[in-house]
């Protein structure tokens, strides 16, 4: 079925190969922005293994694998689902005023080299649809973290293709499409500079949905035991730190002062967060935590992603502290007294992380920082609290979309093929009973 | 014959095993285990997850050895391993049955070596 969509869908773009446009207005290709956006589209494309690893080392032995698989196999499920339609769908021409992008560019049909306005005009449009890919394939990637240690891989593999289908794909559109109704492209106007709403809020509310329809793994809290492998766990937030470079920094589209200026204000927010966390345990816990420091710095990251572009260091600080404190007191009080099991914490770093960061840019943005900054934020004046208007109302609809679709999608799932493992099979742990695997042989 | 098993605190395994040697025990199988004494694990704290008497890393010896030596093993296990603070660890001596080295089918005192 697949080869045959494959074919299907690859025959009009055989039919018509992509070659630059002879009209004497065409854009030049930027030798810098190009190398910028594939190195960056390399850069993301790493974040999601080193996810895996910064999901896997929290998990128990004899699930290490079953977290690793899925966000391997997001990577391959999404990459081609991508080029099938889903491309299109995200930024093909727009139809239904801003809801929806065509199927015009199904299995790439036209995207080559020549660049796609309105996206970016000196780099070619193949980079730019790689570049985004490896945003549509870390976000369904983020959710696992809700649903470790007790979800089947089957229907893992179907919801991730329906999500990134209908959820992600629509939302990329309203954000970032030419002509969505909520971005700088004809729309609303929210800013949104890397994915604060598409990616974090999406993926941390979708997660938030996965907990209550499955439920709390078997023994939570008391019987669960601790991450088998913090060191892990480092390793893969220092992946994710240095790949956010790529996600924040490459959504400039362009190697140019925007992309130092995000590139500046990612690493602060990453670093005060990580430092709040830290400074948060260490006083009403007696002792800092390295779990602690790397959950802050990935929250940090997290929320500063939707602001990076349009902020000032000074902007990056603030959001840092709030990024710090907002999923800290989630995770530490809000979780425990509502009770849900959100195995490793997506939805109140990530979900929190994305609206903190995506309110807060309603707050800080600033036209020093980035010209393209139509409104300031509420505290640089001059914009009044118009901006903040659009981030909220922006805020609600996409917590609304991803939580209300994402329930749908994972009851649908559970009803036709299930989506938790029995118990016997959640007790042995997932390596062996979904892959005949393990992490870790006992001998030898 | 005996089976001595011992508990100790991980860093003083070197110099328990020099004091074996000393006293000519060389047989020895080590392990290394988490368990629970009267000095209690440390709490450990994940995001707020608490890991209440958590277990402590320590090492565990087998010795199996013939009566005229039991006295020896515990003066070296007792001397290597002190260090006056609690959490020290703990011997256990036991009655052997039967020891069978499986080389040569050796039975008894003899197969101790």
């Amino acid at each position: 079925m697949i080869a045959l969509a494959v074919m299907v869908c690859a025959a009009p773009a055989l039919a018509d190969p992509a070659v630059p446009s002879a009209a004497p207005a065409a854009p030049a290709i930027n030798s810098g922005d190009t190398a910028w956006i594939l190195i960056s589209a390399a850069l993301v494309m790493l974040m999601t293994p080193g996810l895996a690893f910064f999901y896997g080392g929290l998990v128990r032995k004899k699930n290490v694998l079953s977290v690793l698989m899925q966000c391997m196999m997001a990577i391959c499920i999404v990459s081609v689902q991508w080029v099938l339609f889903g491309y299109s769908l995200s930024f093909g021409p727009d139809k239904w005023g801003g809801l929806i992008g065509g199927l015009e560019w199904m299995g790439l049909s036209g995207v080559g080299v020549a660049p796609q306005a309105p996206y970016v005009d000196t780099v070619p449009h193949s980079a730019f649809m790689i570049y985004q890919m490896m945003f549509a394939v870390i976000t369904p990637a983020l959710i696992i973290g809700a649903c470790a240690e007790r979800m089947k891989f089957s229907a893992f593999c179907v919801f991730t293709l329906l999500w990134s289908t209908l959820v992600y794909d629509p939302l990329a559109h309203w954000v970032w499409g030419a002509g969505g109704f909520l971005g700088l492209n004809g729309g609303w106007g929210v800013l949104d500079f890397a994915g604060g709403t598409v990616v974090h809020i999406s993926a941390g509310m979708t997660a938030l949905a996965a907990v209550i329809v499955m439920g709390k793994r078997q023994g939570y809290p008391s019987s669960i035991s601790p991450p088998h492998s913090l060191p892990l766990g480092v390793l893969g937030a220092g992946l994710l730190w240095f790949g956010w470079f790529g996600f924040n920094a490459g959504s400039s589209l362009h190697a140019d002062g925007v992309a130092a200026g995000a590139f500046v204000a990612t690493h602060i927010a990453g670093a005060v967060a990580g430092l709040t966390w830290a400074a948060m345990d260490w006083v009403c816990y007696k002792k800092p935590t390295t779990l602690g420091m790397i959950t802050g710095a990935v929250g940090g990251l997290a929320s500063v992603t939707p602001a990076a572009g349009f902020i000032t260091p000074m902007g990056a600080i603030f959001i840092g502290v709030g990024a710090g404190i907002l999923p800290w007191l989630a995770v530490t009080f809000l979780k425990n007294k509502l009770g849900y099991d959100d195995s490793l914490d997506a939805f109140g770093v990530h979900g929190l992380g994305g609206i903190w960061g995506t309110v807060a840019t309603g707050l800080v943005a600033s036209a020093a920082a980035n010209p393209a900054v139509n409104r300031n934020g509420l505290f640089y004046g001059a914009g009044g609290a118009e901006q903040l208007i659009v981030q909220l109302k922006t805020v609600a609809i996409v917590i609304v979309w991803s939580f209300v679709m994402g329930l749908i999608i994972l009851k649908v799932v559970d009803l036709v093929i299930g989506l938790r493992v029995n118990e016997h099979e959640e007790r042995v742990g997932l390596d062996l009973t979904q892959h005949r695997e393990v992490g870790y042989t006992v001998i030898d | 014959m005996k089976y001595v098993i011992a508990i100790i605190q991980p860093d003083r395994l070197d110099e328990v095993l020099r004091r074996l040697e000393e006293k000519e025990i060389h047989l020895v199988t080590v392990t290394s285990v988490v368990g629970r004494g009267r000095q209690k694990g440390i709490a450990e704290v994940y995001r707020s997850h608490k890991e209440a008497g958590g277990l402590l890393r320590k090492t565990k010896l087998e010795i199996a050895v013939n009566d005229a030596f039991v006295q020896a093993t515990i003066d070296a296990i007792t001397e290597g391993g002190r260090t006056g603070a609690i959490g020290d660890g703990k011997i256990f001596v036991i009655d052997l049955d039967r020891c069978v080295r499986i080389r040569t089918g050796d039975e008894g005192p003899e197969a101790i070596g």
